[in-house]
Parts: structure tokens; sequence; C-alpha cells
């Protein structure tokens, strides 16, 4: 199911792009902010979460997912140089099954990560917030990559797309209308960090057992129909 | 022995066909696919390597069905036309890649890299190299599993004398070690130097097949049409006209030119300058009017 080689090949062509650079770049920023936010207002729970909240899993977390998850495949289908990969005795699935794998760990490290160590400058995890939005981050991680790597594989604009999910109807939408928070990883992931967090500091819109079939079922099927395209993935029509 | 058969193919996209109702078997040795560009080449060998379902008829592999079927690739060796590639890699690390994709390793890459003779940049990062260098590692890449059939598409583009002479005497010696080699070309002389057998695709269709000489016949057997301006047009005309090989020619009065017709090609280009220099004329202008590759192509179409 996993290719050692496609996987080297997806996290060179991921890490050595110019738009790696965003990689770096959120979490710099995240870590940046809330050394920031700790030396002016001290450790505060509430300003911990409302900052990892808002802040880290609503807009760093999405983001890493949309670069990681179609930058996984988007640009090697584009230019057509997939078909290095396509043209040899492996499995398409498992094509899609590392890549996938690639684009987890690629959110994740570039998500999840500075989201553990923000939650630790801001109030030293206090009430396990940082834990907490650190498992949500890592769900979301899951979620995301696989999300944003069926988006790479079923359309040329999978970035717009990406983003327009992640900005407009994850932050947007879910601001102003209730029924868009259901259909949201960010709630799913929140449903996750509110059981670990203390003191319903943290709060979601979706039920926990609800919040896991959906995150589940998500990720599978989005996998499972991202191989099944790249089965037919027809890389001719110049002519 | 490893042979496709393309039955009955036809492929669409949208409203247009670009291939048409082909049917044709490519067998062990070097076949040139020949066609003007936009005929329906490189949809024909996307078809043959994988990448495209036909829309009716069957393209098989030794009796197996090439689409959705990964275990072809086996057999199959692919360069295709397009220039991206692992642009990050250096030549050896992506045909290495190549290698272990097909559970192969470092020692058939470098042999690869040799037989395509690349191992003096083989450690250059592949953004760095010409058009000839990435054509050579792409074919590295398709020969690290010695594949028994070898399909390439407009493999000689962009690429210069020197570096298209190796890759034919490469290719020469891939075809005569038995292996299927098919490679696409809109340049007759190319596929004539190169190709025992010849496929011709005229706008989708399957126009002619067979070895060189069937075709080049067919080719400079049509009516070949000048356009002729002499010291004397009218004796000239007159002149030319009294010999077989020339089937009609016009006064352009307008033009101030003579439009000759000549049926016998070889013939008529050894006549013109011997009849000019017997009764005294000079040749002004000597110019082809139909010898665009569409006019030569699309008359094979129609015979």
């Amino acid at each position: 199911m996993y290719n050692p080689t496609v996987a080297r090949l997806t996290y060179r062509a991921l890490l050595g792009r110019r738009r790696a650079a965003i990689l770096f770049v959120l979490p710099a920023l995240l870590i940046v902010i809330s050394v920031a936010v700790r030396s002016f207002s001290g450790a505060d729970d509430q300003v911990a979460a409302d900052l990892l909240g808002s802040f880290a899993l609503a807009t760093m977390v999405p983001l890493i997912g949309v670069i990681a998850g179609t930058g996984a495949i988007g640009p090697e289908i584009d230019d057509g140089s997939i078909v290095y990969l396509l043209a040899k005795p492996v499995k398409r699935s498992t094509i899609i099954f590392t890549k996938l794998i690639v684009a987890i760990a690629v959110t994740m490290a570039f998500s999840a990560i500075p989201t553990l160590i923000a939650g630790f400058i801001l109030n030293g995890n206090g009430q396990q917030i940082a834990i907490a939005y650190t498992v949500a981050a890592l769900v979301a991680s899951i979620a995301y990559a696989a999300v944003f790597l069926l988006l790479g594989t079923v359309t040329r604009h999978a970035v717009v797309f990406g983003l327009v999910y992640a900005l407009v109807w994850e932050s947007l939408f879910g601001n102003l209308v209730p029924g868009a928070r259901t259909l949201s990883v960010q709630q799913w992931s929140l449903a996750l960090a509110q059981k670990i967090g203390e003191n319903d500091v943290i709060s979601s819109d979706v039920g926990l057992p609800l919040a896991v079939v959906l995150l589940v079922g998500v990720t599978v099927a989005a996998t499972w129909y991202a191989g099944q395209k790249l089965r037919t993935l027809k890389l001719a029509g110049e002519e | 022995m490893t042979t496709i058969d393309i039955d009955h193919t036809s492929r669409w996209f949208g409203n247009v066909v670009a291939v048409n109702d082909v049917t044709m078997t490519i067998g062990p040795g070097v076949t040139g696919l020949l066609g003007p560009n936009g005929a329906g080449k490189s949809t024909l060998i996307n078809m043959m390597g994988g990448f495209l379902a036909p829309s009716t008829g069957t393209v098989t592999l030794d009796g197996e069905q090439i689409w959705r079927n990964e275990s072809v690739y086996k057999k199959i060796g692919i360069v295709p036309e397009r220039e991206a590639m692992y642009d990050f890699l250096t030549g050896r690390e992506f045909v290495v890649a190549n290698a272990e994709l097909h559970g192969l390793g470092a020692r058939e890459a470098g042999q690869a890299l040799a037989t395509v003779e690349m191992e003096y940049a083989q450690d250059r990062k592949i953004q760095t190299y010409s058009k000839g260098m990435r054509q050579r590692v792409k074919m590295a890449s398709a020969l690290v599993h010695n594949p028994s059939v070898l399909l390439l598409d407009e493999p000689f583009n962009g690429m210069d004398p020197r570096q298209r002479m190796q890759l034919m005497n490469l290719l020469r010696r891939m075809g005569a070690e038995g292996r299927t080699v098919l490679f696409s070309s809109h340049i007759l002389e190319e596929v004539e130097q190169l190709a025992s057998h010849i496929e011709v695709i005229v706008a989708g269709r399957h126009a002619a097949s067979g070895d060189f000489r069937k075709i080049r016949r067919l080719m400079t057997d049509r009516p070949h049409r000048y356009l002729i301006r002499s010291s004397d047009d009218r004796a000239l005309a007159a002149a030319l006209i009294a010999d077989p090989s020339t089937a009609g020619i016009e006064v352009d009065l307008k033009e101030g030119a003579l439009r000759i017709q000549a049926v016998d090609f070889g013939r008529f280009t050894t006549l013109l300058p011997q009849v000019a220099q017997a009764n005294g004329i000079r040749l002004l202008t000597v110019s082809p009017s139909d010898e665009s590759l569409e006019s030569v192509f699309s008359y094979l179409v129609a015979a």
C-alpha cells in the first residue's frame, strides 16, 4: 500500500517548491504571535483557546492542508510528470495512499507541532488547551490532506477550491450559517478538542460520535475516490 | 515477441474525432508512426501507453487489455513528448527512482544511463539539462526495466543532428534486438531513416501501412505541381509538354509564370534542366507549389 519511492519523490516535490515557503511562514507567525501575546497579557486560558482556535485550527491547519494536499499530486498532474509514476507496475491506489501519507505527515508536522509549541508558550498547557488543540490539529490534518489530495486529482484549480473551502466555507459561512458548521472539518476536530480540554473552555457544534464518523467517512471516501480518479486519469488531450 | 494490437479503435474528445476506426498491429522491429501535426499520433500512442481509453474498439498488448491494467508496464517503456520531469532531481536520482518503481535498483539505473551515454552528466540536476539530454534521460528511465515494447512520442523534436543520430542508432539497436519500438514523427525523412515499417495517420485515419519504399513511392508518384519562371516561358512549356513526365501546363499571365503538373517526379526533375539548357532557356524560378506535408499526406489519404 505504501511505496517509499513515491513518498520520496512527493516529499522532495512538496518541500522543494516556492509554495512551500508558506509551510514555514504560517507556523512561524503563530509562534511569534504567541510569544507577543504571552509577554503582553500573561498566561490567560481564554486568550490561549481563542488564538489556537481562530488562528491555528481555523486558518493555519486548513491552509497548510491545502498546500500539502493539493501540492502532493496537483503539480505532477498539471505538468504531466505523473506519467513516470503511472507508467509503472504500481497500483494507482498505492500511489494515492502513499501521497496521502506524505500530505498528512507534512500537514501534521507544519501545523500540529507549532500548535503544541504555541499552546505551551501561551499558557503552559493550562486546562489541557495545548494538547487539546494539538490533537484537533492532528486529526484535522488527516481529513484535510485527504480532501485536498482528492481536489488535486479532480481539478486543475485545486488550490483555489481548497482556499475557498478553507477560508470561505469554514470561516465565513461557519460564522454566519450555523448549519454549515456541521459540515466542517474544523468543527469535527474541535469535538475531540472539547473532550480533552477542561472546564468547557473549548466547544464544538458537533457531537463527538458524529464527528468521528464524519472524519473517518470523509477521509476514507476522499482517498478511495482519488484512487479511482487516478486509475482513469487521462493525460492526453493536447491534440 | 511482443505485439500491440489496435482493433477498430476510435477516440473522440467531445465533438472532435482524434482517431477514427484505426486497425493496426505493431510488431517487433522499429515502426514509425508518421503523420502531420494534429493527425492523432499522440492520441494513438497514449492509448497504446494506457493513458487514454479508446472510445470504441480495443488496444491490447499480447492479447491483454492495456487500459486500466498496470501490469502491462512490466513490458512497456514510455518516452513521453512532454518536457516535464522531476526537474529538482539529478539525472541519476530520476533514473534510480524509475528503477525502484519497477522493483529494481541503482545497478539497472546505471546500466540504462550508460546505454544512453549520460553518465557524464548524471549528477547534474535535470533542470540544467539541454533538450537532448532530457530526451536521453527519459530514454534511460524507459529502458531501465529492459522492456520488450518501447513507445516514443516525437522523440526527435528539438534535438540537434548529433543527438538525433545517437538516438536513431540506439533505437535501431533496440529494434534489431527484437524489441517492439514505435515512435511518432511528422517528418518523413526521420521515419524513412529509422523505421523498417511505417504506419501513416492523417486526420485520425489510418492512411497507409508498409515499408518506407512503398510509402515513398505513394508520396513521390503523385502529381507534383511547380511554379516556374524562365527567360522564355512558352518555349519551355512546348518543350516540356512533349515529354510524358509532364501532364499539364498552364501559362499564368497574371503571375508571369508557368504552372506545371508533373506525373513522374524523378524523370521531370532531371528533364527540366536538360530541356532548358538544350533550348537556351534560363530558369529564373523553380518552386514546388504543393510540397507542404499536409498536401503530401492528403494525397496519401486519397490514394
